[in-house]
Order: C-alpha cells, then sequence, then structure tokens
C-alpha cells in the first residue's frame, strides 16, 4: 500500500462552496494562447448575454464549451470570429486576442480566414461538393500556387472524406448524407487553411457513427489547427477536448483540464449540471 | 430525487449493508476464536452466500448506472468506488470463514502450552474494517486516512505471533497442526486488514478525487 498523507492535495474539499465569480473562472492559464479572449461582456440590445468571461485557447488543443441551453456557449463562440457583429443592435466590451493581436482591430474578411467555423446544421451551398470547397480559397486568393483539384483533394483528406466522394466531386453537396455534409463543411472551412476551427455543436444532427468520425477527425485537426467546440453532449467532451469550460447564466464558471471538470470539478454548479442534477 | 438519483442512493444503500454484514462475520469469527464458539462460527459461514449475492447485486446496480447514466464527477466516482469496494468486502467475508473454520478444527484439539495473545491483532483488524464503513457512510477522508496509518502495525502484530509460534513449533513438534491453525488466522487477520485499506483509499478517492495509492507528479501530470 505505502501511503503517506503528504501525498494528498489539500484544496480537494469534500464539500464544494457555491461560486462567488470574483476569483477568476480559469485553472488553465496558458504562457502564449493562441487565442485569449479578456473580460468579455455582450449585449444583444440591452440584454447582457456574457458576463466578464476570460478564456484562454491554447494552441493545438482542443476546448470544449457545456452548459444549459441559453448559458452563451454560442454568443461567445460567435465573438471569436466576429459573426456577432453582422447582427444588429450588439455590443462587445473587452478584448479578443489571436497570436496576441486585437482581432476587433483587424481586417474582418482576414479574421473569418483566420478562424473557421462550423454549425449545428450541415450548411452546403446548393451546389457540387468540387464547388463547395474551391469557393473559400478562391475568393481568398490562395489558388495562385495550386490547383482548385490539389486544394479539394487536400481538403477532403483532411475532413476524412476524401474517399467517400472521390467519384462524386461534381455532384450535388445535397446528394450525400449528413454525416458526409458535415464533414464537407469542415472540409470547406479547412479550404483556407484556418489557424483556430470553431465548431458549434457540430454532432446534434449525427448519427453516432458519424459523430466518431467526426470526432476522430477533430482529433486528427489538433496538430494543423486548434480547437473550439460547443457541445450539449457530455461524453463528447471528455473524448475530444483538452479542457472544457462549463458556462452557466452568461458567466464562465469553471475551465480545467477535462479530466479533472468530469472526475472532479471544483465549482459545485459544475458537478450539478455534469451528473444532471442542474436547476 | 430524479429516479437516477434514488438508484445512486441505493447503491450507496446496498453498499452500506453489505459492509455491515461483513463487519459482522468478521466480529463473529473473531468471537469463535477467542470464545471457542461454534454458534458464531456456523452464523460466519452461513453468511457468506448472503455477502457473495450482495456483492452481485451492487456489481449489477453500478454497471446498469454506468450503461444508462454514464456517471461523471461524484456519481462516476461512487460507481467505481463501489465496485471495488464491494470486492473488497467479499474478499472479507471469506477470510472471515477461513478464520471460523480454523476456529472450528481448533475447537477439537488441545489448547497451546502457552498462550497466544490475539486480541491486539484482532481488535486492530476489527477497527480497521469499521472505520474504513464509518468513513464510507461519513465520506470522510480524514478517517480513511487514519485507517491507512494502523496497516503497520497490524503487520508488527502478525510478525510477533508469528515469531512466537515459530519458536513453539521448533521447541515442541506435537503442536504444529495446532500452531499452523493459528498461523493462519494471524494471516487472514492481516490480510482483513489489508481490504480495509483499500476500502479507506477508494474513501478518499470518492470524498476527495484523490488516488492516494499513486505519487503525486503522476497525478498532476
Ligand atoms: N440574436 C439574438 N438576439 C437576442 N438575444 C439572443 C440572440 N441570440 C441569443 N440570444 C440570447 O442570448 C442568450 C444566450 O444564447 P446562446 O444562443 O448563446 O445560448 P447557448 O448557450 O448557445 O444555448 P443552446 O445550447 O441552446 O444553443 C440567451 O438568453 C438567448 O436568448
Ligand atoms: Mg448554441
Amino acid at each position: 500500500m505505502g501511503t503517506s498523507p503528504a501525498r494528498i492535495t489539500p484544496n480537494a474539499s469534500p464539500t464544494k462552496m457555491p461560486t462567488t465569480h470574483t476569483e477568476n473562472q480559469s485553472q488553465v492559464q496558458t504562457a502564449t494562447p493562441k487565442m485569449r479572449a479578456s473580460n468579455i461582456n455582450f449585449y444583444y440590445g440591452s440584454f447582457k448575454a456574457l458576463h466578464d468571461v476570460s478564456l484562454d485557447f491554447a494552441a493545438n488543443k482542443v476546448t470544449a464549451l457545456i452548459g444549459p441551453s441559453g448559458c452563451g456557449k454560442s454568443t461567445f463562440l460567435r465573438n471569436l470570429n466576429r459573426i456577432n457583429e453582422t447582427l444588429r443592435d450588439t455590443r462587445i466590451e473587452g478584448e479578443i486576442t489571436l497570436d496576441g493581436e486585437n482581432i476587433l482591430d483587424k481586417d474582418v474578411t482576414e479574421i473569418r480566414r483566420r478562424i473557421g467555423m462550423v454549425f449545428q446544421r450541415p450548411n452546403p451551398f446548393p451546389k457540387s461538393i468540387f464547388e463547395n470547397i474551391i469557393y473559400g480559397p478562391r475568393i481568398n486568393g490562395l489558388l495562385k500556387n495550386r490547383s482548385a483539384a490539389e486544394v479539394v483533394e487536400q481538403s477532403l483528406r483532411r475532413a476524412a472524406l476524401w474517399d467517400e466522394v472521390k467519384d462524386k466531386l461534381h455532384d450535388s453537396a445535397y446528394a450525400i448524407s449528413g454525416g458526409q455534409q458535415q464533414r464537407l463543411c469542415i472540409a470547406r472551412a479547412l479550404a483556407v487553411d484556418p489557424e483556430v476551427l470553431l465548431l458549434d455543436e457540430p454532432c446534434s444532427a449525427l448519427d453516432p457513427i458519424a459523430t466518431a468520425k467526426i470526432e476522430d477527425l477533430l482529433v486528427s485537426l489538433k496538430h494543423q489547427c486548434t480547437i473550439v467546440i460547443v457541445t450539449h453532449n457530455m461524453q463528447q467532451a471528455a473524448r475530444v477536448a483538452d479542457t472544457t469550460g462549463f458556462f452557466l447564466l452568461g458567466k464562465l464558471i469553471e475551465h480545467d483540464k477535462t479530466d479533472v471538470i468530469f472526475k472532479n470539478p471544483a465549482k459545485k454548479e459544475t458537478e450539478d449540471y455534469i451528473t444532471g442534477r442542474f436547476g | 430525487m430524479r429516479p437516477f438519483e434514488e438508484e445512486f442512493e441505493l447503491l450507496n444503500d446496498t453498499l452500506q449493508e453489505m459492509g455491515a454484514l461483513v463487519a459482522h462475520s468478521v466480529h463473529r469469527s473473531v468471537l469463535s476464536l477467542v470464545e471457542k464458539n461454534e454458534d458464531y462460527a456456523h452464523q460466519v459461514i452461513r453468511d457468506e452466500s448472503r455477502i457473495d449475492q450482495m456483492e452481485i447485486q451492487i456489481d449489477d446496480l453500478a454497471a446498469s448506472l454506468i450503461v444508462r447514466e454514464q456517471p461523471v464527477a461524484r456519481d462516476m466516482r461512487l460507481v467505481v468506488a463501489a465496485i471495488k469496494i464491494s470486492t473488497d468486502l467479499e474478499r472479507m467475508g471469506d477470510l472471515a470463514v477461513h478464520i471460523a473454520e480454523r476456529a472450528l478444527s481448533l475447537m477439537t484439539q488441545p489448547p497451546l502450552p502457552e498462550t497466544v495473545n490475539f486480541g491486539e491483532l484482532s481488535s486492530l483488524a476489527e477497527s480497521m474494517v469499521l472505520s474504513s464503513l464509518d468513513s464510507f457512510v461519513k465520506r470522510d477522508a480524514q478517517a480513511a486516512r487514519g485507517v491507512l496509518e494502523q496497516d503497520d502495525r497490524v503487520d508488527r502484530h502478525r510478525n510477533a505471533i508469528q515469531h512466537q509460534l515459530t519458536q513453539l513449533m521448533q521447541k515442541d513438534p506435537s503442536t504444529v497442526t495446532r500452531a499452523i491453525d493459528y498461523l493462519i488466522v494471524a494471516r487472514k487477520l492481516e490480510r482483513i486488514g489489508d481490504h480495509a485499506t483499500n476500502i479507506a483509499e477508494d474513501v478518499i478517492f470518492l470524498a476527495q478525487g484523490v488516488d492516494v495509492r499513486r505519487p503525486r507528479e503522476a497525478q498532476v501530470a
């Protein structure tokens, strides 16, 4: 057995204290994060949807964002590549940096190329598979040194879709299954070589096999980019994410290594939510 | 309470019930030895199958909770601890049976020419069983750590008894059969202490999410 009490962490307490929100919510501080959100407040008109959210995204890691419906996960994610800007009557406070530079000071097209997004429902354009992929590289002027065919093949391979669609590249994107369409959307996002990939519940419309394919894909993609995924599937977060952040009522309650969140979270709110005792 | 919460409660309660039964068996096995009481020995042997059944019941309950609830955090820790604790309790039940069987065998033989003091070893082993179970009921990691500290003392008492019996057998070979029975009892009591230690470790994991079996560095990595 050979046990010694000195090995036991002193901060582990059997009864969890309710959160006060005054302390820093994130246990995972990164020296040089790929992205950093600092003290983000976000307003839809007069409704404040995010409250002082600070979160670091480490390079080449998968970060999962979890929390009950309406807690602000999508709102937060959509701020990370400035899609929320397209909504009228919204306002953001705080700072979001990519490689240390404030994304709000940058050209928005450039930001959206560097930070790609995949949505809940597969949303291919009503065009061929080939056209779906090549659209982004074309408008971003990325076809100067490479052929369109090359870019399409590489993107589809990176999304683990090439073998399934290589013989029907010029068929409609709607002629493939939902799971394949979602990987097509990921391939489309990857075609412009993003540094960060944001995914908002990308598997919620997919069956377990298609979901497993996307999860495998995410784990392999993190070598090429930094990934942020919103999910309602706890097991999915546990399977793919290096760190997990729990949101509640527009606040980030806790952010820690995924293992810690699911084995022994620090905050009572987190434990109540992930064990299904919420509310 | 949501239905699944009741099942986690049931798992907890069944484990407590099994713990109480095993603590009884250990106690009776010791009494059967020191008081030369046949009834106690037979009760221990009789209760073994009930203990085995409870282990199966706990494992079934834990398995279905894993399948249906995919437990995380404290629920996960309870399920993991329950599976491990029930195994330790079942082994303790077996060990109590072995002690009771030796006690029955010793009742048919004349007493040893000198007294072997089992009092301290048996009360230490019993107190470890009770404290580990109590720490489980209260989710008290502090108390569980107290159990871990007692393990060395059990080993020391057992070594002393072993030494005395070995000398006795050398001096008077006619005592071998009886002395071996006593040696086995000492060994079984020590094993009971080991299982209580395992349970205490599981309680620390359950209460604090800390695995005390692993060096600290490995946990941080
Ligand atoms: N376009 C909008 N205009 C006004 N309020 C909005 C808008 N979009 C979201 N909200 C509000 O902001 C809050 C956060 O919504 P958000 O969509 O970010 O939640 P979520 O965590 O993604 O939820 P879900 O898990 O259901 O997708 C909610 O109260 C929501 O009603
Ligand atoms: Mg959402």
